[in-house]
């Protein structure tokens, strides 16, 4: 009777299946939370002026990291300068121009497939090909193409979801009016695809600035207490510098470790909200 | 009646979408300012037909053709650049289409791709094809508010001016009122009827009343092909073929 009344009790399944979402989600945030919370517990005592500004002292022991932070923002930078032109016209090219044959259909699984290989593996490619074979050496630009090859499937997957989002109608209408293709894509299509394109922007920004294996063998200095003069040097990166304070260098503090996961957090953070609102302005702008 | 000299000629023109014929060996005069009213059941190939005028055929995968279509003795699928073409062959669709921008940027899209720049050459542009397309006095205190906000029938009053301000001299509806109250429907027949002076006009319709209210002459497709073409008054009352009659009685589609 009990078991009878159970079963057919919609308001108890409406119950329990709302707690086990419920409790998905608790599970999915508190971890990020709890993260979030030690971070900046063990490491906010070693934020200070002097640690963001100068440089590392005493095998890395003291001082700061102020070498590391531009190390990471260059390699950023250079990161976007070659994956995001490269990214966007390839995905506009494969979702505006190229055939629907089994050559596209091909090209594009292999660039979702992409997104999937392991970043050590770049990292070694980055090697062999920009390291060695175009002798680059270890620097900066060796870096940033192995990092931008890594984010362009990032870039082109999100890039090709937002141009499939605007509406087949938009390129109808302009077409309908004798613009060309190209002016359709610039005026019609990419302006309302834009939000989306600056999602793939924030993706790969956070991964290229957050990622230690591929610029292992390819940009990463150990040690290197001046500033890189040009693109040809190689460079500090926060999370190698990270990598090799609490692996590799013995009595480093605690709080030095944490104060610099701590800043690497924050500067993706940072530009991830920046991007954040800069698509917020133009959804705002462009509606439909 | 119109002067009957033929704006575009199409002979003999078949479309295939990969393995379906969707318009079989086709040949109609379209004569230089009248309203063709082109009708016909789902999958009749009336759609095709309009879409055959402005090459829009062309955007689906696999599309096939033979024949001609000769636009002021031009064959539009060898002569003409396909932007040039579509310029003077306007297109206003099913659904009206805001773009997401200002009333007055949506009007001025196609002329500002054309590279007219001068503002007050745009605003002259804005302000007659609001009024050619009877919008100009509900929207002119509010031109650089979003296109999107119009009501439908508003909306596709702005389509039409839209379609104006590139200077075409045919304008193709497909099905232009199938979404609109009585009210905009009256209003976008009452332009079409005015613009009888300055362009040629070939109006899609599921609606028979419709091209019965507007169009000067009247086709019947059904399956790809052309059934029969004449009058729209004698269509109406005294169809030549039995098909035609089942049609316009209700009899199906």
């Amino acid at each position: 009777m009990i078991r009878e009344t159970f079963k057919h009790n919609p308001y108890r399944t409406e119950k329990i299946a709302h707690a086990l979402l419920f409790s998905a989600t608790v599970l999915v945030v508190l971890p990020v939370i709890f993260i979030l919370w030690v971070i900046i517990q063990k490491g906010w005592s070693a934020l200070s002026w002097e640690f963001l500004t100068a440089m590392p002292r005493n095998g890395m022991r003291e001082g700061g990291i102020f070498p590391a932070i531009v190390g990471t923002v260059y390699l950023v930078v250079g990161t976007l300068i070659f994956s995001l032109p490269l990214g966007v016209f390839a995905a506009i090219y494969l979702t505006e121009y190229a055939k629907d044959n089994m050559l596209t259909r091909l090209v594009k699984l292999a660039i979702i497939n992409l997104a999937g290989v392991p970043s050590v593996v770049y990292g070694l490619f980055g090697l062999g090909i920009f390291v060695m074979f175009l002798k680059f050496g270890s620097s900066i630009l060796a870096g940033s193409l192995t990092l931008a090859i890594m984010v362009l499937p990032i870039i082109i997957t999100t890039t090709r979801e937002a141009l499939d989002s605007v509406p087949q109608s938009f390129r109808e209408v302009s077409l309908s009016l004798g613009v060309s293709k190209w002016q359709t894509i610039r005026y019609a299509v990419l302006p309302h695809a834009l939000p989306g394109i600056l999602t793939g922007v924030i993706l790969a920004v956070s991964r290229a600035a957050g990622e230690t294996a591929p610029i292992l063998f390819t940009v990463a200095a150990f040690y290197l207490p001046h500033l890189p003069e040009s693109i040809f040097d190689q460079a500090m990166a926060l999370p190698y510098h990270l990598y090799v304070m609490s692996t590799q260098v013995p009595n480093v503090e605690v709080s030095v470790r944490y104060g610099t996961a701590l800043v690497l957090l924050i500067m993706v953070l940072s530009m991830n909200i920046l991007a954040m609102v800069v698509r917020a302005r133009f959804r705002k702008r462009k509606k439909w | 009646m119109v002067k009957k000299k033929p704006k575009i000629k199409m002979e003999n023109f078949s479309v295939w979408f990969d393995q379906i014929h969707a318009l079989k060996a086709v040949s109609i005069d379209v004569f230089e300012h009248e309203i063709l009213g082109a009708i016909g059941p789902s999958n009749s190939g009336k759609t095709t037909f309009l879409r055959s005028l402005n090459r829009f055929n062309d955007l689906t995968t696999d599309f096939r053709c033979q024949g001609k279509v000769v636009l002021d003795g031009w064959d539009i699928y060898k002569d003409i650049p396909i932007g040039n073409l579509r310029k003077r062959v306007g297109m206003v669709f099913a659904l009206p289409v805001a773009l997401p921008l200002s009333i007055f940027e949506n009007v001025v899209y196609g002329p500002r791709r054309h590279g007219v720049s001068d503002k007050n050459r745009l605003a002259e542009i804005v302000e007659q094809t609001l009024k050619e397309s009877y919008l100009w006095d509900e929207v002119k205190d509010r031109l650089h508010t979003s296109g999107m906000k119009l009501s439908g029938g508003q909306q596709q009053r702005l389509c039409l001016a839209r379609t104006l301000a590139v200077e075409p001299d045919i304008i193709l509806y497909d099905e232009p009122c199938s979404g609109l109250d009585p009210i905009s429907t009256a209003k976008i027949e009452e332009a079409m009827i005015r613009f009888k002076k300055k362009y040629t006009q070939i109006l899609v319709t599921n609606n028979t009343k419709q091209a019965a209210r507007v169009s000067d002459r009247t086709a019947f497709f059904l399956m790809g092909d052309l059934i029969e073409l004449d009058e729209t008054g004698k269509i109406f009352t005294f169809p030549q073929d039995k098909r035609t009659n089942d049609y316009i009685s209700g009899r199906f589609g």
